[in-house]
């Protein structure tokens, strides 16, 4: 019995609709029909806006009116080493502006990469009486003041989440500020802060909320306090330890080991600054359930390092400085089949010489012995073709492979060619690769084996490498699904990026710096695609002061419904019709 | 599409440029501090002035002013510009902030090497003490020319070490011959508690020869 679309019981779509959570399947169910556009934006509960001048607010408020969480992303992630001049832009209170006034049952917002204010957090404190997660990542521009009307006024907060975010930070007293009838903390990462929160006001929150599962701790907890707060929060599931050093007295040894038994739940561990060896140990009857366990700031090395990394033997994640060296990276091979994620990191970037005997072996080993190994993100000083293809072969459901070879333009150690061919293997083998991050001395040829084979790659990294536009021609013309593009120090210039300016309306955005692409292009480009903001970033003054042809210092092209933004500081210049 | 030879020429002007084509170098001190590309961490050098001040490990600082020197005196056919190409490697400034801070508020810092061997620590460590020579006047005069201050806090350091008797003598007091033989591990101590170390380094090297 066949039945019209439009008598379709629009209940029966919500229900149905209720079960459809992911982005993606939203938007591919608001385009089926008028009735199903309708249907769906008025039952969605969260939306995520990749790029936060893609997309007005009023346009959100407008379509959604119904929104429990909002995910918002500002600044372009090359942001996170300073590329990005300060004041750039990313500030959210016209958001939460927007917002406050329009969902008053606003449950979520989650922001990374924006320029927070003290005023924005006392808003969202004020304005949200439902409001249960907060989560600042990689964000800057508030202090614990802000945090402090968050704890004050948010009765029903379940999470507080400020990873990576740096945070002015003059009294810890802030903590405080939650009521003693607050109890329904369930997250708490706070590892960012510099300053000492008040220890007695921790330790009450963390008793007072039986369902804390995520606890992480700042370095400034120190360790003989620890055991106190686990033996108060039992049930956690992901700690942070502060500061992992104290002299080593038996009795704060055993208290500490006795308060680690004790959380049976524990399946991820950080934090570990300022490590004293003699107390590892005392995590040692934790290891075997730990699922993830991120040592990026621990200074542990050796065989203190690799003892404790092979107790391990549940880790599907595991993030570690390169003190782990090729032989630790043997013994996880062999002790962690579960491994989906390796991130290895440098102890040493600016060293001259290798301080730590990390080669391309280590990573060759753990793609032997992990058969699930997914995403890898790896620091290392030397390179080979024939690692790669080792690695393409013994990993091919890699999603995330993320090189960085330390040396800018390092050819293979041994064979003292371009790293093209290892690159390509690693594209072409890996059939789902959506994330790639190139390193080492690389060719044209790199691109035209990324452009024919990375057919589900959405985020591309690249710096120092390429001879000529064809380069980036092969991805942009390649690339189907192509969402981010970040480019620094190579030879791309205008014909490409215009011969692709229809692509990247496909695309969030593009980051070029220290490129070839002249003001003219950028000019050209804006005056042609009126739905591509053309952002030229130069910190040298007015693009139109020097040649036509002259390079421009940095541009981010980003596509957009919003028009040309209003909060550009004097570095940046839009490329969009008549304000040029 | 064609390749037009003045991409070429837009090429080497980057490669052989730091900062950009067609800069005047005026950005070059602002850029300096700016770096990018894949997420990670760094734990330790800090080469711009604004966030050196807080290390009272002064090693952090005297390794980054050596591996300085150690660029400046290598190859020549390596970039020059390797410790100063802008946002490379791509390491997160955030971390940085973070080092600096957990380092001054951590009271002691017992450094227990590895292997508590002599040998090695005269090998990996007091060469970044020494800036050019490493003899051991050198590093006498250095260590006894400063105490080591924590700017946060005001409060000074000295390094001190435990030797084979398991005492704790003040680096620098004895001649390196006996510190290299002796020296089991290291110890930043705050200034107040370093006192009295002093005297029992005229003992050691009464009592002992050395060669």
């Amino acid at each position: 019995m066949l039945r019209k679309a439009s008598s379709f019981p629009e209940e029966m779509l919500e229900h149905v609709l209720s079960f459809i959570t992911s982005d993606k399947d939203r938007n591919a169910v608001s385009l089926v029909c008028k009735s199903w556009y309708e249907i769906e934006r008025w039952c969605r509960k969260r939306i995520f806006v990749g790029n936060c001048y893609a997309v007005r607010p009023e346009m959100v408020i407008r379509r959604f009116p119904e929104l429990r969480s909002v995910e918002l992303k500002g600044k372009p992630h090359f942001a996170d080493f300073d590329l990005v001049p300060d004041g750039w832009g990313g500030c959210v209170y016209p958001w939460i502006a927007a917002l406050a006034t329009a969902y008053p049952l606003l449950e979520e917002i989650k922001l990374k990469r924006m320029v927070v204010s003290d005023e924005s957090l006392e808003v969202i404190a004020k304005s949200f009486k439902n409001f249960k997660v907060l989560v600042l990542s990689s964000c800057e521009g508030f202090s614990t003041d802000g945090l402090a009307a968050v704890a004050a006024n948010c009765r029903n907060l379940r999470g507080l989440d400020l990873r990576e975010s740096e945070v002015d930070d003059p009294s810890g007293q802030w903590l405080s500020r939650f009521p003693d009838s607050f109890t329904s903390l369930a997250s708490l990462n706070i590892s960012c802060l510099g300053a000492e929160v008040s220890f007695s006001a921790l330790e009450r929150l963390v008793g007072r909320c039986p369902d804390l599962k995520t606890l992480r701790l700042n370095h400034a907890v120190p360790l003989d306090k620890l055991a106190n707060l686990l033996r108060g929060a039992p049930q956690l599931v992901e700690l942070g330890t502060g500061a992992y050093s104290a002299e080593l007295q038996p009795d704060v040894f055993s208290n500490l080991a006795g308060a680690f038994s004790g959380c049976k739940e524990l399946r991820s561990l950080s934090g570990f600054w300022n490590v004293f060896p003699g107390y590892l140990p005392a995590v040692y009857p934790v290891c075997s359930g730990l699922t993830s366990l991120n040592l990026r700031d621990a200074n542990i090395q050796g065989a203190d390092l690799i003892k404790l990394v092979s107790q391990c033997r549940s880790l599907q994640r595991l993030w570690v400085l390169d003190y782990i060296e090729d032989i630790g990276l043997e013994e996880l091979a062999a002790c962690c089949k579960d491994l989906t994620e390796l991130r290895v990191f440098p102890s040493d970037p600016y060293g001259a010489e290798p301080n730590v005997s990390l080669t391309e072996r280590g990573l060759v080993s753990v793609s032997e012995g992990c058969p699930k190994l997914q995403s890898v993100l790896y620091f290392c000083r030397q390179m080979t073709n024939a690692a790669l293809v080792t690695i393409a072969k013994n990993s091919p459901r890699m999603t995330c492979f993320r090189l960085c070879i330390i040396e800018p333009r390092a050819p293979d150690y041994q064979t003292l060619q371009p790293l093209d061919l290892g690159f390509g293997a690693i594209v072409e083998n890996c059939k789902d690769l959506r994330r790639l991050s190139l390193s080492g001395l690389l060719t044209d040829r790199v691109f035209e084996y990324i452009g024919t084979y990375a057919k589900k790659l959405e985020m591309l990294s690249v710096a120092f490498a390429g001879d000529s536009d064809l380069g980036l021609h092969h991805v942009l013309s390649g690339c189907e699904k192509l969402c981010k593009l970040e480019i620094r120090d190579c030879p791309f210039g205008d014909n490409a990026l215009l011969a692709n300016a229809a692509k990247l309306e496909t695309m969030r955005s593009l980051w070029m710096s220290s490129c070839s692409v002249s003001f003219r292009a950028c000019k050209l480009l804006g005056q042609k695609m009126p739905r591509l903001n053309v952002e030229v970033i130069d910190e040298r003054g007015p693009p139109d002061l020097r040649p036509e042809n002259c390079p421009v210092e940095k541009l981010y092209i980003y596509r957009t419904i919003a028009g040309p933004r209003f909060d550009m500081p004097g570095f940046v210049w839009t490329m969009n019709g008549d304000s040029v | 599409m064609e390749v037009v030879k003045e991409t070429k020429m837009g090429f080497e002007e980057t490669e052989l440029r730091l900062g950009l084509p067609g800069n005047s170098g005026g950005g070059e001190g602002e850029m300096a501090r700016k770096r990018g590309f894949s997420e990670t961490v760094d734990l330790k050098l800090n080469l711009s002035s604004k966030e050196s001040g807080a290390d009272p490990n002064n090693l952090e600082k005297i390794n980054s002013l050596q591996r300085e020197k150690n660029l400046l005196a290598t190859d020549p056919a390596k970039p020059p510009a390797k410790a100063q190409v802008v946002g490379w490697p791509p390491v997160r400034s955030f971390r940085k902030n973070m080092l600096a801070v957990q380092k001054s508020s951590t009271d002691q810092e017992g450094e227990k090497l590895p292997g508590g061997n002599a040998t090695f620590v005269k090998g990996k460590m007091f060469s970044s003490f020494t800036i050019g020579n490493c003899g051991s006047h050198g590093l006498k005069d250095f260590l006894n020319e400063s105490k080591l201050v924590d700017l946060l806090n005001g409060t000074d350091y000295v390094p001190t070490y435990e030797d084979k008797d398991g005492d704790w003598m003040l680096v620098g007091d004895v001649p390196w011959d006996m510190f290299a033989e002796s020296c089991k591990r290291l110890r930043i101590m705050k200034g107040k508690e370093a006192t009295g170390l002093a005297p029992r380094a005229m003992e050691k090297c009464k009592n002992r020869s050395y060669k």
